[in-house]
């Protein structure tokens, strides 16, 4: 093959789309060639083991070997334990949490140890580690293996909380979250693994704390994450049908989130509605709610909605499931009461 | 015996200075605080001193500590400067936290003493991931995890052991086995006989010494050091101690045997140790006075430079929250 050829192979290569799997598959390869700090840990993370569960972070142990990634026992509290201390002595970690629902083992590493050992310590230790974690309902998993925890670990000082919902965002978060000089917590979708998109440039870096206007609109903002934020873009279709013109904010970053962003879209469209998959009280659209009627009490054209789901566990029967999971419909419903019923 | 598991006399000098240290600083906080002077927490730890001092003889500034908040005799026989333990414990800015640890907290990776945990159990898992560190970059360091007997029946125990064996981490996990877990006896909280039982289901040597006694202490550390180094993996040393005063500070101990604490009291191995050096020809009378006078010195100069340390400016609350983005 020629010169010119190759690099047009590589450059189709590059632009083919892949996987928000595949994308985070990359982001580690490429934070492990750059970086020989960098360690991936977890239950069946190795490829012995089938580098992880849905492949994450496959074919990593055959390239950098099973020292620096490493398969552990099921053990989640040693695990973060593992990754705080490897990360004091200068490492950065990421540990993989399989779900969601097993951060609960590892609260006391993660919520006292790993927050907060740079504030105790007067800034003489820090842990940037990164833990990620998959979850979400959709899959018939039942009651343990599909909350979205995120309001958890956003009311804890000291912690980040991320989540892509796109390929190109699910690896320039994971490298930015590598980077990080703190503890992040990295929410993976488990139902959008296989969504493709857009490939990202090699070293691509989303910034911490930047959330992205993924549609621009006029009646009202839309604020998600995760796949509620592809499920708010899935709701743009009924709401141009019935005349509504939605901005849709994917915010990225949980914690810190991009209060500006929020705002000055709020500022336009005077509406807001907040979705999360998480349940809907004390969840973080309560957050979001409470921010915006600080700054804009008595200049909302309407209430500031929220969706998510009931405050109920996650149901196992796929109808309960499907009925306690927010979507496109749920959201288009709830976005044109607020601005109709104001109108 | 082995020769190098019997401390030569300056060690042997060393480790009583260590006590010294220990004892006297007990003795102190407890003063301070009944005086009014400080408002803290304090967990004491009389009655335990001989296990840190005859441990830490054995590591270096660069080995490092996982302690807990029953653990300032460990930093301070580690290193710990007492200006900068007095200061944070009065929550003053020159300490080694600015003074927002506290007597709970402490940190100083300077000699590294890496985390002070208030959460029982929760040294160990940490003291691996250092150990981890230390494995991955063969710069022979060596991690410690302090704790109590109580903290052998919480989970971070069971899994900090099972991970330490099956990686073959360079840490010795030490249990200080006061026969305490805050206000209940060991026999009513432990289905073990002996913590140091625990170790075979992990399959790593279990020890368990007598913990007042220099020379056991010392050998048992010294191998677990030395199989650490080695590349040969943890050790569970199981000390047996006793706690002379009640869990907390301002705690009146009505729990506990008065017959027995009474005997343990009587076996203090401060005085019999002393006694020892001397009997054995090893220091004088008036050298170890020397040590006990000198380290009385000290403190009354950290407790005068605490006192006199201001408190952090406000602008520390929100600082060390997080750090900078490089």
């Amino acid at each position: 093959m020629s010169e010119v050829m190759e690099q047009e192979a590589k450059a189709e290569q590059a632009a083919k789309p892949i996987t928000i799997l595949e994308a985070l598959n990359r982001a580690l390869h490429d934070a492990m060639a750059d970086d020989s700090k960098v360690l991936v840990f977890g239950e069946d993370v190795a490829d012995p083991e089938e580098g992880g569960v849905v492949g994450v972070s496959k074919g990593l142990s055959t390239k950098f070997g099973e020292e620096r990634c490493r398969s552990t026992p099921i053990t989640e509290q040693a695990i973060i334990g593992a990754a705080i201390g490897v990360s004091l002595a200068g490492y950065k970690p990421v540990a993989e949490i399989m779900l969601m629902n097993f951060t609960t083992v590892a609260m006391d590493m993660i919520v006292n140890h790993a927050a907060k050992l740079r504030y105790m310590s007067g800034g003489q230790t820090s842990v940037p580690i990164v833990i990620r974690t998959m979850t979400g309902a959709g899959f018939s998993t039942g009651g343990q293996h599909s909350d979205y925890f995120e309001a958890w670990f956003a009311h804890t000082a000291g912690l980040k909380v991320v989540a892509a919902s796109n390929a190109a965002d699910a690896y320039g978060l994971l490298r930015s979250a590598i980077d990080d000089p703190d503890p992040v917590i990295f929410i993976e979708n488990m139902p959008s693994y296989w969504n493709p998109g857009e490939a990202p440039q090699p070293g691509h870096r989303v910034p911490i704390g930047k959330a992205r206007v993924a549609a621009e609109g006029s009646d009202i903002t839309i604020v998600a994450h995760s796949r509620m934020a592809n499920e708010s873009l899935m709701a743009l279709q009924a709401l141009g049908e019935a005349g509504v013109s939605a901005e849709v904010i994917d915010l990225r970053t949980i914690s810190p989130w991009d209060e500006e962003t929020v705002a000055n879209s709020v500022a336009k469209t005077g509406r807001c509605l907040i979705v999360h998959e998480a349940v809907k009280p004390f969840g973080i659209g309560a957050e979001i709610a409470a921010t915006l009627s600080e700054r804009f009490f008595g200049k909302l054209k309407a209430p500031v909605g929220r969706v998510g789901a009931p405050f109920t566990p996650v149901p196992f029967a796929q109808p309960l499931e499907q009925a306690f999971l927010p979507n496109a419909q749920k959201i288009a419903d709830a976005a044109i009461a607020l601005v109709k019923g104001n109108q | 015996m082995d020769n190098r598991y019997t401390p030569d006399a300056p060690t042997q000098v060393e480790i009583f200075r260590r006590m010294a240290l220990l004892k006297a600083n007990d003795e102190r906080s407890r003063k301070v605080i009944t005086t009014g002077r400080l408002v803290m927490p304090y967990y004491s730890y009389r009655g335990q001193e001989v296990i840190p001092s005859a441990l830490s003889v054995n590591l270096t500034d660069q080995d490092y500590l996982c302690t807990i908040y029953r653990g300032i005799h460990d930093m301070l026989a580690k290193g710990l400067p007492l200006k900068d333990l007095w200061a944070e414990i009065a929550g003053r800015v020159d300490g080694t936290c600015k003074g927002k640890g506290g007597p709970m907290h402490l940190t100083y990776p300077t000699k590294g003493i890496m985390v002070t945990t208030g959460i029982v159990g929760s040294s160990m898992p940490i003291a691996n991931g250092l150990a981890w560190a230390s494995q991955l970059s063969g710069d022979g360091r060596v991690s410690v995890a302090t704790f109590g007997d109580g903290a052998s029946n919480i989970g971070a125990f069971h899994e900090s052991l099972n991970l330490a064996s099956v990686w073959k981490l360079p840490v010795i996990f030490v249990c200080q086995n006061n026969q305490w877990g805050e206000h209940t006896r060991y026999e009513k909280a432990t289905s073990a006989k002996q913590v140091a039982d625990r170790a075979i289901g992990y399959s790593m040597p279990g020890v368990r010494v007598n913990g007042n006694d220099v020379f056991e202490m010392y050998a048992a550390s010294r191998e677990a050091v030395e199989r650490a180094r080695a590349g040969e993996g943890p050790t569970l040393i199981e000390a047996v101690t006793f706690r002379h005063h009640g869990h907390v500070f301002g705690d009146a101990d009505n729990y506990m045997d008065k017959a027995e604490k009474a005997a343990w009291v009587a076996k203090d191995p401060y005085p019999i140790y002393r006694q020892k050096l001397v009997d054995d020809g090893v220091a004088t009378e008036a050298q170890l006075a020397e040590i006990e006078t000198k380290v009385e010195a000290e403190i009354d100069e950290a407790v005068a430079f605490a006192l006199e340390s201001p408190f952090p400016g406000l602008a520390e609350l929100t600082t060390d929250v997080y750090g900078e983005a490089a």
